[in-house]
């Protein structure tokens, strides 16, 4: 293989069980949102946009669904002769099989794939968030620092730092300490779960955690710390731009409804950084004569007669007569019957919904899951009895 | 083996689409909000399992070819097989074939080449969902030596006329071909024969100083070849001018239009990237097909919106279709309007056809 400046190692394992019903059957990064990604395309198309073209994708939880998806990367234009994309699910080893015990642990049963491109650098990734963003750069201004290790970071309301790992840094950025989730917070730089190793210094000290007996083996737990205290050179990103974490019904919910506004703090349209995804080629979206579309977006192989509004659709919906859908996200092949009620909703792939059901939340905190049968049934009795 | 051999001939289709096909061969106008008129025959071809297609094209490729690449969206990109594309190229002066004939012979390695028995032979105009592993079927299971597509249409419109009509018996012969107007049987530019048959074809018909198979070989009869058809039932469209290009664009918001071409399996086409579609506010949407990548704040009615489309705030557009990446600016009007990609239409611009005669706007003007 000929070498490549910097290798991308995307963590993809994660079953993520806050999402729920969302993840029953696929991993977290398998995750519908936005109308037509799943989350991975957006590490992936940054990746593809910032021109790196190597990139291992770790796997562990409920795999099927992101293998076949990822394929050989040619939606993210990866396939390619020389790197591109490697689905790498833990596997048996001479010294017995184990799963991936940590983050940091899976990238330490890698070694062996990142080394054959004798990379300087090695980027790490997550499947769990949705932002765009120039890995270049953050390239660019970990190698000008001349740092063992840069991460990338993000502000937060400090109300709110207490949710993240928070770096403490000196007025130049350099980190002088990690703390994981701090009751009390010194600094409201949190850390967006994207790093930017010299592979040397990483494998060093991926060798020397991965002996310790107590440790678990995590990049903010263990490496982080471990480096801080070998005085490693740490230094932090400061990204400016959208950035959300969706681990959580409610916060996938919100950052699909964040599409929505005229001027959205991500835009999905912009043809100098493409998200690319997987296109399931439906035909055109059939808007009938008595449809209300507002404030929504709306897939293709959708076939819409009632209203919609403040949702988002994903392909092959459709929705009935007289039905109202509104601060809801529908995932893909829903069929919608007639004089439906949906609002503040997540419906989930291939649900079908009875004509005259009333799904709805009027809680303004809660946002309803539907992603079975049962699901249907239950709103189908309750709207029976009112 | 594999039995067919796909053979898409772009030869003798005139440039009939005005505006359209300035630019661009017929075979690659844009249809339906996302495809091009192509992409239905490689899609059936697609579901027949053919690996290997040779489409002979002669003019305005450029649009065409950059539409297929490598053949993947129709599973053409393969080791074995795959998608030819083979423009003409022949400068021997001695040589005195003509027509498709010529593009044929100065092609026959691509024929001694590639895997199958049989060919399936078509064009681009007449859009179809025909199963062509039925034809051939019906092919194997007769003794005809060539079977040609057909559909009866109930009614003949005006894109008809140009077409061949065919004479069919109880037993499904060919007995009469010609252009009669008021015979319901439409030759779909389709036909099933075998390969050795169809070269040694060629090669009579060049002989005898012809230029295109079809009327040259099977309508003329040389060769005393048997000839069955195969009549087909589904949705068909023949593209043939703009006001059949329009009416048949505005068909597919009828409901039974719309299931026909697209109920069965999926129409397989150049893949983008495109956001889905997003209506803002002020958007008011009625019986409408939308492709993704736009943006609409204003009114659509009875209209067709290709990919990428931007429409603002107060613009109306009314029983039209708008072609990729077109930008219609606040407070337009747009009515009857066939408009090419690449289009923007200023603030408060008025631009009006009639129903029968549709006002077609050439790709990248600027109003």
């Amino acid at each position: 293989m000929r070498k490549k400046e910097i290798v991308a190692m995307l963590l993809a394992g994660g079953q993520g069980k806050r999402l729920k019903g969302l993840t029953r059957t696929l991993a977290k990064p398998a995750v519908y949102f936005g109308g037509t990604y799943r989350i991975i395309d957006f590490p992936l198309s940054n990746c593809s946009n910032s021109g790196i073209d190597t990139v291992g994708v770790l796997t562990q939880y409920e795999p099927l669904v992101l293998h076949s998806y990822i394929g050989v990367g040619t939606d993210w234009d990866m396939d390619r002769k020389y790197g591109g994309v490697f689905v790498l699910p833990p596997h048996e080893r001479e010294d017995g099989s184990n799963w991936y015990r940590g983050t940091a642990d899976a990238i330490y049963r890698n070694v062996k794939f990142i080394e054959q491109f004798d990379p300087e650098h090695v980027l790490i990734l997550s499947g769990d968030h949705i932002y765009k963003m120039d890995y270049k750069a953050l390239l660019q201004y970990h190698k000008e620092r001349d740092s063992d290790c840069t991460i990338s970071v993000i502000d937060v309301p400090l109300e709110e730092a207490s949710r993240f790992g928070i770096l403490n840094t000196t007025d130049d950025l350099q980190i002088y300490e990690f703390e994981e989730k701090p009751e009390h917070p010194k600094s409201t730089l949190a850390s967006m779960g994207v790093y930017i190793f010299k592979w040397d210094v990483l494998r060093a000290h991926l060798l020397e955690d991965a002996v310790k007996p107590f440790s678990s083996y995590d990049f903010g737990k263990d490496i982080i710390p471990l480096m801080l205290q070998n005085d490693k050179k740490l230094f932090a990103y400061p990204f400016e731009g959208y950035w959300r974490d969706v681990g959580t019904v409610r916060s996938l919910w919100e950052a699909n409804m964040d599409l929505l506004s005229d001027d959205p703090p991500l835009d999905l349209n912009d043809s100098s950084w493409r998200i690319y995804t997987r296109n399931p080629n439906q035909p055109a979206q059939y808007i009938a004569p008595q449809a209300i579309l507002k404030n929504c977006i709306i897939n293709e192989g959708c076939i819409i007669h009632g209203k919609v509004e403040h949702s988002v659709l994903f392909y092959g919906v459709e929705v009935g007569k007289d039905s109202e859908i509104t601060d809801s996200v529908i995932m893909p092949k829903v069929k919608i019957g007639k004089n439906v009620r949906i609002h503040r909703a997540i419906i989930n792939e291939d649900i079908v919904i009875e004509d005259n059901i009333v799904i709805g939340s009027e809680d303004e905190g809660d946002i309803l899951l539907i992603d079975s049968e049962e699901d249907v049934e239950l709103y189908l009795t309750r709207t029976k009895q009112s | 083996m594999k039995p067919l051999l796909g053979v898409i001939s772009l030869d003798h289709e005139l440039d009939q689409l005005n505006e359209l096909t300035y630019f661009r061969c017929g075979a690659s106008v844009p249809f339906a909000g996302r495809y091009r008129l192509i992409d239905f025959i490689l899609s059936n071809m697609m579901y027949a399992e053919i690996v290997s297609v040779g489409l002979f094209i002669r003019r305005k490729y450029r649009s065409l070819l950059d539409h297929l690449g490598d053949g993947k969206p129709w599973d053409l990109d393969r080791k074995r097989g795959g998608l030819f594309i083979l423009p003409p190229d022949w400068n021997d002066p001695t040589d005195t074939s003509r027509g498709e004939l010529q593009h044929f012979h100065n092609n026959l390695h691509f024929f001694r080449r590639s895997p199958g028995k049989y060919i399936v032979y078509s064009g681009s105009r007449h859009i179809n969902m025909v199963d062509i592993r039925e034809v051939y079927q019906q092919h194997c299971e007769s003794e005809a030596d060539v079977t040609v597509v057909y559909k009866q249409v109930e009614q003949l419109e005006p894109e008809h006329e140009g077409c061949i009509r065919l004479n069919v018996d109880s037993s499904n012969r060919v007995t009469g071909i010609h252009q009669e107007k008021d015979n319901h049987n439409i030759y779909m530019e389709m036909f099933v024969i075998e390969k050795e048959l169809f070269l040694d074809m060629v090669d009579l018909c060049i002989a005898h100083g012809g230029s295109h198979f079809f009327r040259d070989v099977i309508q003329k009869g040389r060769g005393n070849l048997k000839v069955a058809a195969y009549e087909y039932k589904g949705y068909h469209a023949v593209i043939n001018s703009v006001q059949s290009y329009y009416k048949n664009s505005m068909d597919l918001l009828k409901r039974e239009h719309y299931l026909r071409l697209f109920g069965k399996q999926a129409v397989q086409t150049k893949i983008k990237y495109e956001a889905p579609t997003k209506y803002l506010a002020d958007a008011k949407i009625s019986n409408s097909l939308v492709a993704n990548g736009c943006v609409i704040d204003g009114w659509v009615e009875n209209s067709i919106i290709f990919r990428g489309v931007r429409i603002e705030k107060g613009a109306r557009i009314i029983n039209s279709i708008v072609m990729q990446k077109s930008i219609i600016e606040m407070n337009a009007n747009i009515e009857n309007v066939i408009m090419d990609k690449d289009v923007i239409v200023s603030q408060n611009r008025t631009l009006m056809g009639a129903p029968q005669q549709p006002f077609v706007i050439a790709k990248s003007s600027i109003l």
